[in-house]
């Protein structure tokens, strides 16, 4: 093999492994692998391409808990997203990601990057996206900078999926002084496709030729992938250069022609270029194909004439796709790209052998094997320790928490509060509506939904975390996070189809972090598997944090269910004058990790509920059923706040009031204010009692007022118009 | 009746106003690369659609409206022809002259989507036959810049003339600044050309023509073209 000799010897002395990125292990397995010293741009491309946000390294053997596999999977992890099928000969493709650190730094061009990036995971699949959410994880609000950022991640997420025509229906929002450095913004997208035109990145033969699509290539965004994988930096400044920038008219762009292309048949294999840009992209597809592959980088159209083959290789400039093509096709492929005002242009071609080759101008700058650069990097053993301040946190004793009497007054604090209160000057800076499929958006909602064309199907998608609950009990606190999601999505009448997460957590390096880790993993990964829904896809986002600490354990969900007729949805926000109101679930919500008792306290405690499997389920099947069997008006799961602040959004979205004469069986402000576990509030017309009884018989339900007037009246504690409910809660 | 549907690089409405269209109406919709230099034969309504055409750079709608197929579409609407701009497209019409007048950023310096009332200033256009006078009609907007603006005189002629076509308004038909989104002069959400045939509004009525995505005021619309063409 010939090796540029002078860059290899350059290489040697300029780039220790440590700069790469890498680990002295890291390097060894390289280096023995190659049989050989690497040259600069193997290590810097290596550093990039085993980084944790690439490679999932820490996390592989964590993520293996997930149940994958499902009855209507047709793409599990591996792909760029996952897809299940949806019948009608469709797919449902979707995925969440993080792009946390990008944010922090850059918060508008970080945040709509973050939206470009997974938009393209699911073009990539030959999908066309559908709709997008967003999960926000903020400081305190009332902080000049905490705005500030937060005003330019909205803004981003708005300038970049607005122009590009996905709707944004709906998502998360939490503030905690926890991210008041290291904010989190995950961004999940859906799309749809007819089954047999989905596109692998598996399928890609020798001969066949390797196509850049879309935009130049940059120095920007070089080696984001390794930024995103260490710790962030006091002075986010020197950052910068890290960043990505977006340009949502091209990605549209991109979207339309990819689309063409694979209605024309045109495309053999695709993968988007997000971390670690061209590099990633082509040796994925090599080593998932099976293939080598040989890259001619001075094919590359540039931006800039003078970049060396590395920034060529780990360029994150934006709006790229990779395709593997036909020869005999490229003339059609060029027309379309030109039709879309796109560039193409061939860069290489698929060979025989297993080797993946860079070459600059017919000197080799890279060569190493492909399923080395995707499957070798070695699995570091990090430690895991139960941290012994655990049982400290546990430490919380109602006797200490004095009564509340002034119910009402707590309420209208809790509407006020910025993680329950109207998220309207997020989301309506969003188009939640083009596509005019959105029959759900975001707002005073328990879900989202939207209609696929052509059929009577829906799909609700709902977006959960829980952090507090997290952070006092990682284990407890994740499955109560894919309680919420999925319990909303029962109410609505959906069965799930599948998962998507994003783990977002603090280093791994650090044993009672990564325990932490461990236990969420383990309660998401239980859940899933009592209530068979499959993980089909997830992202990895570790080392938020600062020298100021460290993030909040945040494990985010995207489930997304299935609704066959439209007939059989369930809204909130929908009572009718006369309804019974009927409370379903255990009586006993906790008040460990709630906003109540942070209001109360300052401060959280306690051990949420534990998860009860067999109640969960049951509960799951009575509510789809509840919704099937079409028995009540409106329904709602009891989720930040409890109950007092569930019932209050019931009474805003319906513009009703009503009347609660409640024979309250334990603690009061435990009973109103309360969260956790399998609950729901119904609101029942008056001839489907019965039924609906019927339907809950053996689970407790307890019927606690009706419908009726414009007041919310609850026992001598609530006497309030719904009129100043709404003020409150939009914080008028 | 034939509607041709014109796509910009950019236009991100034209599906949605296309399945409006054919649902409602039944009748064929045809989509033109702006790369045309003619329409499909036949064509009665020509429709430019929403979506952020050339990303809105330079200014909104002005390279759209310099693409090779403005020209037949002005020679449309010189002939009478039908012509309706949809947000984009109504910036797009400004842009070309076809209407008059200009939008300026929101006053709320942000974009704006949500559903809004609106008042029918005139049902003798081809486009609003099927409304009542002042009915108040519901059409989602979801735009950045949507501050409809003329200078005074300017302004004054428009009114006179009586092409200001839909107004913010409240649920009632109030139309006191408060209910007006985006700072919009006089509240004007849609004007129309003096001949009465090209008719810009910023709001969505292809948003609009559904029941299950929350109402069907738009549908007025699409029947009362329908039936213009039809009876020509």
């Amino acid at each position: 093999m010939e090796i540029n000799t002078e860059m290899d010897r350059k290489g040697i002395n300029l780039m220790d492994y440590k700069e790469a990125g890498l680990t002295r292990n890291e390097y060894e397995t390289l280096k023995n692998a190659l049989d050989r010293e690497p040259n600069k741009t193997e290590l810097l491309i290596m550093g990039v391409m085993w980084s944790e946000h690439c490679c999932y390294k820490s996390t592989r053997n964590l993520l293996s808990m997930f149940p994958a596999k499902g009855k209507n999977v047709v793409a599990g992890p591996g792909e760029n997203a996952g897809i299940v099928d949806i019948g009608d000969g469709l797919g449902l493709a979707f995925k969440v990601e993080s792009h946390n650190h990008p944010s922090a730094v850059a918060p508008f061009q970080g945040a709509a990057t973050g939206v470009g990036g997974i938009i393209r995971d699911i073009i990539t699949l030959g999908a066309r996206p559908v709709a997008s959410l967003d999960g926000l994880f903020f400081g305190d609000i009332s902080k000049q900078k905490t705005r500030n950022l937060a005003d330019g991640v909205v803004k981003g997420i708005g300038g970049y999926g607005n122009p590009v025509g996905v709707p944004t229906i709906g998502g998360k929002t939490f503030y905690s002084p926890r991210y008041a450095g290291n904010p989190l913004v995950n961004a999940m997208c859906l799309g749809l496709v007819e089954i047999p035109k989905i596109i692998s990145s598996k399928t890609a033969k020798a001969g066949q030729l390797v196509v850049l699509l879309g935009s130049k290539t940059g120095r920007d965004g070089i080696a984001g992938a390794a930024f995103a994988s260490t710790q962030l930096a006091e002075d986010t400044k020197t950052s910068r250069p890290n960043i990505q920038i977006g340009d949502p008219f091209v990605e549209k762009l991109l979207i339309e022609a990819c689309i063409e292309l694979r209605d024309k048949d045109l495309i053999v294999s695709m993968q988007d270029m997000g971390a670690a840009g061209i590099t990633s992209s082509s040796s994925e597809i090599a080593a998932k194909s099976k293939v080598g592959m040989i890259l001619d980088f001075e094919k590359v159209p540039l931006r800039e004439n003078d970049m060396e083959p590395w920034e060529i290789a780990l360029s994150e400039s934006q709006e790229r796709m990779l395709l593997i093509a036909r020869p005999e096709d490229m003339e059609q492929i060029s027309e379309i790209a030109q039709k879309w005002d796109l560039d193409s242009a061939v860069i290489g071609h698929v060979t025989e052998n297993k080797d993946y080759l860079i070459r600059n101008n017919g000197k080799i700058v890279a060569d190493i094997p492909a399923s080395l650069i995707g499957d070798g990097c070695p699995s570091p053993e990090w430690k895991m320790t139960r941290p012994a301040s655990i049982e400290k946190r546990w430490n919380f004793d109602l006797e200490d928490l004095p009564e509340n009497t002034d119910m009402q007054k707590k309420l209208l604090s809790l509407l006020k509060n910025p993680g329950l209160s109207d998220k309207g000057c997020i989301y309506e800076q969003y188009d939640s509506m083009v596509q005019t499929n959105t029959v759900t958006g975001p707002g005073n909602n328990d879900t989202s939904v939207i209609r696929v064309k052509g059929t009577e199907k829906l799909i609700a998608i709902s977006m959960e975390a829980d952090p507090w609950k997290c952070d006092l009990d990682p284990y407890r606190g994740a499955t109560e996070t894919v309680g919420r999601s999925i319990r909303s999505l029962a109410v609505a009448g959906a069965e799930p189809l599948g998962m998507t997460n994003c783990l977002n957590f603090a280093s791994p390096e650090k044993p009672d972090q990564y325990w932490v880790l461990n236990e969420c993993v383990k309660g998401m990964a239980d859940f899933c598997k009592q209530v068979e829904c499959p993980v089909i896809s997830g992202n990895v986002s570790l080392y938020n944090e600062t020298i100021n600490g460290s993030i909040l354990p945040t494990p985010l969900v995207g489930i997304a269910g299935l609704i066959s007729m439209k007939e059989d949805l369930v809204s909130s926000g929908k009572w009718q004058e006369g309804d019974h109101i009927y409370y379903a679930g255990m009586p006993n919500p906790s008040l460990a990790g709630s906003y109540y008792q942070l209001l109360i306290t300052g401060g959280i405690s306690g051990r949420p509920l534990p998860f009860t499997p067999e109640a969960e389920q049951d509960f799951l099947d009575r509510a789809v059923k509840t919704a099937k069997n079409r028995l009540v008006s409106s329904g709602r799961t009891i989720k930040g706040g409890g109950l007092l602040v569930t019932l209050a959004k019931e009474c805003i979205a319906s513009e009703k009031g009503a009347a609660f004469d409640m024979n309250i069986p334990t603690r009061k402000d435990v009973f109103l204010f309360g969260e956790g576990g399998p609950r729901a509030i119904y609101s029942v017309p008056r001839s489907k009692v019965v039924a609906f009884k019927h339907q809950w018989n053996g689970f407790p339900i307890l019927k606690i007022g009706e419908v009726r007037g414009d007041r919310l009246l609850v026992n001598n504690d609530i006497d309030i118009s719904v009129v100043e409910l709404t003020k409150a809660w939009r914080l008028k | 009746m034939i509607t041709s549907v014109i796509i910009f690089p950019g236009s991100n409405c034209d599906r949605d106003v296309i399945h409006a269209i054919s649902e409602n109406t039944g009748t064929k919709v045809e989509s033109v690369w702006h790369k045309e230099r003619v329409l499909p034969e036949g064509t009665g309504l020509v429709v430019l659609p929403g979506g952020f055409s050339y990303g809105d750079y330079l200014r909104c709608g002005a390279l759209s409206a310099r693409s090779p197929i403005i020209d037949a579409v002005k020679e449309h609407a010189l002939n009478e022809g039908l012509v309706l701009g949809i947000c984009n497209g109504f910036q797009v019409l400004l842009e070309t002259g076809l209407l008059p007048g200009a939008v300026l950023t929101n006053k709320t310096l942000t974009f704006i989507c949500k559903k809004c009332y609106l008042r029918v200033e005139r049902n003798d256009t081809p486009f609003t036959k099927g409304y009542k006078k002042e009915q108040v009609v519901q059409f989602p907007i979801a735009h950045n810049d949507g501050l409809y603006f003329l200078p005074p005189e300017k302004l004054e002629n428009l009114e006179k003339n009586g092409q200001v076509v839909f107004r913010y308004c409240s649920e009632s038909g109030k139309t006191d600044p408060e209910f007006n989104p985006n700072g919009a002069l006089n509240n004007i959400a849609g004007i129309t050309s003096r001949s009465g045939n090209v008719l810009g509004l910023m709001p969505h009525p292809e948003r609009a023509s559904e029941d299950i995505l929350g109402g069907k005021d738009g549908v007025i619309m699409w029947r009362s073209i329908q039936r213009w063409i039809e009876r020509e």
